[in-house]
């Protein structure tokens, strides 16, 4: 975080997002850098989803600006956001529950990107043996566990260099959720930026650099995961752990 | 025997056009979730466009053809004209309501084909090097047929190899899904979409073309074929191109078999096989239940709150504003006319049948395309008794919604084992089947030539008197349809449209439930039949037709199914522009326009400005606020607030 | 005596996935049995066959004796089954409240009355049953705008309010934070102790399962590989391996670790 550092690989400054005249989020601000893996810590309902909405460009945000790569993409649709580099895995999961999963994947499917990982079905079968065996199932017809990698394998089918992960160890077996542990190390060591949202804190020290603490839409905390594991006050306050 | 193959023949030829708008209408259904009621337009400007075409180019050995796919292209485009100008802008709206968009269109279309063509029929030229008929076990067939029959195979192997094989075929499928989740992932749904609408209207255009040298071109061709691409498409499996093919053969064959055997009553069979098939594959014939997945988000409805203050205010006036408008016509009769009684009576009787429909479809989630089913079956009902028993008025009106309540049972026991567009169909065909029955059974029910001579009581026989006792019943209508949704019934019916799954977690016997529901509703479309057929003092079968169960599905719509205002809303505007607008040539080209503009402005329905403004008292987000398309800067919601 | 719950040789395939082959149990009143195991083991399959929603191919079902496979769900609510989702279902046009006093008036049978309005019925009931769960607060929020934990404690405030003696849980602490889990649980362990109910649930949270189960049981590829005590089962090698990993005390570990 000095001034010689280079510019960070995403940037969100100041964003307000209301759900109509709720405000969900206020003054929001955090910034990933290059390789990093951050999360995003908070209760239920404190503003996790939707910052990561905000950003994807899924929310309108009423002010505030995002910076991908030091191109402002504020207000821009999805699937230019998407296309500049972006991976977005929802919380719900929302896999296309008619198609297969080999269609899912290709869905999800973009160019590959310099300075990104490159993605193929075999390589993900790799990364995720469960859905190996299941190639032309329906993705409707596979259990919510099943449906959450199938989620994240699909959104790297687009070969992002950042990825939004709101959640993705909910919902899965332990020794899967040691598997998601990996699988995000080996993103980042293969150069991706991650941004995590997460309630499990266990995973999220097991998997991050930094860490922000979001409560009722605003940033009450920024600092190093070790930093944070030191300060009991923090933790308790904000985490209910 | 020869007989016997011609007929087969011919009627697999004439299931190409069929299946070529059908095939077209459910691509359209499965991407967007717009039912297209324009589609039958579309085939009918193939054909228009197709004339011209031939003309044009010249009708030689490839001429004709590139004619025919010129006229497809360019039906195609006008689908996305379509499209890109008005559908694009209403995609948030709640689901059905771009149906209304549609039904604008239709009739736009239909003016402006009149007046570039002319009302003459049109005669489609010939194709060359297929003049001639070819001789089968001593039957003549035209050679055409034979390119007919063989174009639905075709056209169907392509439009799979399309969607099962191809990237973009893919995305379609996905987008089908969850179209917020496809532009996440990179793609930009726009274009499939517009894509969608350029292949499904050109299908349709081709349809239209190809069958020029066997139909030529009408102007009622609109209507003739999207009833039976309904047909098709449902009985087929919505969104299965394959069950489309196979009923498309089905439907055709009936129609010319059919004709042979009963000549007046195709439709009628039509829709027998349609009934037959859903209540046995309630999912069509090749359909299948949907997949849970996620389908495409609508916005969740605002919680039911009591009246208002607004409201309140509102209905005091307007109750006030009824009460007081007789007297205004006694003091100046030249000012007040008698006629605003007459509109007036029309417009609440037509308010009565329209807040009945919406009872079902808001609330309960279950869309009827058939509900003049119950308002002809009270009417009906009323006037049979007159005619046969010679009952008087008082008694007609208990008969009335009795009897129509008892088709609602019958009904009802069928139709509320399906669900969405199949239940609609449904509903739609058994209320074909009950109008072909009023329309044929001339000895009882006076066919064509209608049922004369019901009128009301002496007490109530003059126009103010009439006036006071429509306003009576349809006021304890609303009041009454109004308390029922506040009542534990009510909270029922909307838990089973939320979550029939959870409802089923709590011991709720849901289809028991809309079963009740659906026979409530009947019986006040019925109360409304009876209002009408002594406002009138006659009946005749178009209180049951098609028209008349989509002028009240109009209402619905336009007024908002999300509001217990919008359908008395939308019956008012509608049944006043209708009037206002009947007396002008070109009066569909106003009408119609002036629906694509209302849906255009106001997408959440007449009565959606009012409840934006709730909405943001509840805290809860306007449609628009969380979106992948177009800006919505979200107007609705606000904090909780404390209940008063 | 006979148990509350009794299956046996419960059995369902999705045309050649063999989601649930031959499972039997029983659950005692008063019990907290857990049901574990990979993700796509079965156990939601399981879950909606005891409650009706999906019909078995094959086995006994037998609620206080009485065999109940293949009835409708509504119809196994009204004996005395309750259940929460894993992927939650809700009222969404309605507030928290009126969500569960639709539940209550399900239960009352009422709900085919038409007249009294229904906004005045069970207030009060379905109120103690939010402040039960800690959603009183949110009462008139309408159940579309609440972040997933909260909907997670409407669906147990439904789900108990028909009196149930047997309650289903699919993954009720899934989405809440690591406190708010341990009170939910703690308010099962509550009822369960109070009213002798038998709880069934289903958890990829190890501390909860460990914590709360009276016994568990894992199910793999749709059969039952291990059941028994917590300590057992987590001793078990062939549930370490295919299940539990290095989770247990390595995921606990990395948390201290770190610090
Ligand atoms: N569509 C919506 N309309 C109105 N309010 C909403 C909507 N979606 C979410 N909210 C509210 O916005 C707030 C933030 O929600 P968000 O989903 O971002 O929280 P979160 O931190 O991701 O929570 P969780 O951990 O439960 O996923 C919550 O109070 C929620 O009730
Ligand atoms: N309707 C269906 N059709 C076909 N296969 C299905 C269907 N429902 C579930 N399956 C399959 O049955 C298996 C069991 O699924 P189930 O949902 O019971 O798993 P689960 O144990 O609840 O997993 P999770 O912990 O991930 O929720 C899975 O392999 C799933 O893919
Ligand atoms: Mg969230
Ligand atoms: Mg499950």
């Amino acid at each position: 975080m000095t001034a010689s550092a280079p510019p960070p690989v995403l940037e969100a400054r100041d964003l307000h997002t209301y759900y109509g005249g709720a405000h969900i989020l206020a003054d929001l601000s955090f910034v990933l850098n290059d390789g990093e893996v951050v999360v995003l810590l908070g209760r239920n309902g404190a503003g996790k989803t939707t910052t990561m909405k905000s950003v994807m460009g899924l929310v309108r945000m009423r002010a505030g600006t995002v910076h991908l790569e030091g191109a402002d993409i504020t207000g821009e649709e999805p699937h230019v956001i998407a296309r500049a580099g972006m991976g977005y895995v929802p919380e719900d999961r929302r896999i296309f529950g008619d198609l297969t999963v080999m269609e899912n994947l290709e869905v999800g499917r973009q160019p590959p990107r310099p300075g990104a990982p490159a993605w193929t079905p075999e390589r993900l079968f790799g990364m995720f043996p469960n859905l190996a065996e299941m190639r032309s199932r329906p993705a409707g017809r596979m259990s919510g566990g099943e449906q959450q990698m199938l989620t994240v394998a699909r959104t790297l089918m687009g070969n992002p260099k950042v990825l939004l992960l709101d959640e993705p160890s909910e919902g899965l077996a332990p020794v899967i959720v040691d598997q998601m542990a990996a699988t995000i190390q080996a993103l980042k060591a293969e150069g991706l930026s991650i941004l995590l949202s997460e309630q499990n804190l266990h995973f999220a020290t097991a998997v991050s650099d930094r860490a922000y603490i979001v409560e009722k839409g605003r940033i009450r905390y920024e600092g190093t995961m070790d930093a944070l594991a030191a300060d009991a006050e923090v933790r308790n306050t904000y985490l209910t752990v | 025997m020869g007989d016997f193959v011609v007929t087969l023949l011919t009627g697999l030829s004439s299931a190409a056009a069929l299946f070529l708008v059908a095939s077209g209408l459910s691509i359209i259904f499965g991407v967007t979730r717009i039912v297209n009621f324009a589609h039958g337009s579309f085939y009918m400007l193939g054909a228009y466009i197709g004339v011209t075409t031939v003309q044009s180019i010249g009708g030689g050995a490839v001429g004709f053809w590139v004619a025919i796919l010129l006229a497809a292209v360019l039906v195609g485009l006008i689908g996305v004209a379509m499209e890109v100008l008005l559908l694009r802008r209403i995609y948030r709206a709640p689901e059905l309501f771009q149906l209304i968009a549609t039904f604008g269109v239709i009739l736009v279309i239909q003016d402006v084909t009149l007046w570039i063509w002319g009302s003459e029929d049109l005669v489609g030229p010939r194709a060359p090097g297929f003049t001639g008929a070819v001789t089968i076990l001593g039957q003549r067939l035209p050679e055409y047929d034979l390119v007919l029959i063989a174009v639905s195979p075709l056209v169907l192997a392509g439009l799979w190899l399309l969607f099962n094989r191809t990237r973009w075929g893919t995305l379609v499928r996905a987008a089908t899904l969850d179209r917020q989740m496809v532009s996440a992932l990179g793609v930009n749904q726009r274009w499939l979409f517009t894509g969608v609408l350029f292949l499904g209207s050109a299908l349709a255009g081709l349809g239209g073309a190809i069958q020029l040298p066997k139909g030529g071109a009408d102007l009622l061709m609109d209507f003739n074929i999207i009833a039976a691409a309904f047909v098709v498409v449902v009985v087929g499996g919505m969104g299965s191109i394959g069950g489309a093919f196979l009923a498309a053969i089905l439907i055709g064959l009936l129609q010319t078999f059919g004709i042979q055997i009963f000549p007046n009553s195709t439709l009628i069979l039509m829709f027998l096989v349609m009934a037959v098939v859903l209540i046995f594959r309630p999912w069509g014939l090749l359909g299948r239940p949907e997949i849970p997945g996620h389908g495409v988000v609508e916005a969740p409805e605002a919680p039911l709150r009591p009246a208002g203050r607004s409201l309140r205010i509102g209905g005091a006036l307007a109750m006030a504003f009824l009460l007081l408008l007789p007297v205004a016509h006694l003091i100046a009769p030249s000012l007040v006319g008698d006629f605003s009684l007459v509109l007036t009576i029309e417009i609440l009787i037509f308010v009565l049948f329209a807040v009945a429909l919406h009872f079902i479809m808001g609330p309960g989630g279950m869309v009827s395309f058939g509900h003049a089913a119950f308002f002809g079956g009270g009417a009906y009902g009323a006037a049979l008794l007159v005619k046969f028993a010679d009952a008087p008025m008082e008694i007609a009106f208990w008969a009335a919604p009795a009897g129509a309540a008892l088709l609602a049972i019958l009904f009802g026991w069928f139709c509320v084992r399906l669900t969405g567009v199949y239940f609609a169909m449904l509903t739609l065909a058994f209320a074909q089947i009950a109008w072909s029955i009023v329309f044929q059974w001339g000895e009882v029910t006076g066919g064509d030539d209608g049922i004369l001579g019901t009128w009301p009581s002496d007490w109530a026989s003059s126009r103010v008197a009439y006036y006071y006792l429509t306003v009576g019943f349809t006021v304890a209508g609303i009041l009454a349809m109004r308390r029922i949704l506040f009542a534990p019934f009510g909270y029922t019916l909307r838990a089973g449209r939320d979550s029939p799954l959870r409802a089923a977690a709590i011991g709720i016997d849901l289809k028991r439930h809309q079963w009740i529901a659906f026979t409530i509703s009947g019986a006040f479309a019925g109360l409304a039949g009876a209002l009408f057929v002594y406002s009138k003092g006659s009946v005749f079968p178009t209180s049951m037709e098609i028209a008349r169960s989509f002028d009240a599905l109009l209402m619905v719509l336009l007024g908002g199914v999300h509001s217990l205002t919008g359908p008395i809303v939308g019956a008012t505007a509608l049944t006043w522009l209708n009037d206002l607008f009947s007396e002008l040539s070109y009066w569909r080209f106003l009408l119609g326009a002036t629906i694509i503009a209302l849906v255009l402005l106001l997408p959440d329905g007449l009565a959606g400005l009012g409840d934006s403004w709730a909405g943001r008292r509840l805290g809860l987000a306007s449609p628009g606020s969380e979106s992948g398309a177009g800006p919505g800067s979200g107007s609705g919601a606000g904090d909780r607030e404390a209940p008063a | 005596m006979t148990a509350l719950l009794e299956v046996s040789g419960l059995s369902k395939a999705f045309g050649g996935v063999r989601a649930v082959q031959d499972v039997s149990f029983a659950i005692e009143p008063g019990e907290l049995l857990a049901l574990i195991g990979p993700n796509g083991a079965g156990k939601t399959t399981c879950f909606n066959m005891l409650m009706g929603q999906i019909r078995p191919d094959r086995g006994a079902i037998r609620l206080k004796g009485r065999d109940i496979a293949g009835l409708p769900p509504h119809r196994i609510w009204r004996l005395g089954v309750g259940r929460t989702f894993q992927i939650t279902a809700t009222f969404s046009s309605m507030t928290v409240r009126e969500n569960v006093q639709m539940a209550l008036i399900s239960h009352k049978n009422a709900s085919r009355r038409l007249w009294r309005p229904a906004a005045g019925t069970e207030t009060a009931q379905a109120e103690a049953l939010l402040e039960r769960v800690g959603m009183a607060e949110q009462g008139d929020r309408a159940c579309s705008v609440l972040a997933y934990g909260d909907l997670k404690r409407v669906e147990l405030a439904i789900a108990l309010a028909n009196d149930p003696d047997l309650l289903l849980m699919d993954e009720p602490t899934a989405g809440m934070a690591p406190r708010e889990r341990i009170e939910l649980m703690s308010l099962a362990d509550e009822i369960v102790a109070e009213r002798r109910i038998g709880v069934l649930f289903t958890e990829h949270d190890m501390d909860v399962v460990f914590a709360h189960a009276h016994r568990i049981m894992v199910l793999n590829r749709g059969q039952l590989i291990a059941e028994g005590a917590p300590s057992a089962v987590r001793a078990n090698e062939q549930v370490r391996e295919i299940y539990l990993g290095s989770s247990v005390e390595a995921g606990a570990a990395s948390g201290e670790g770190a610090s």
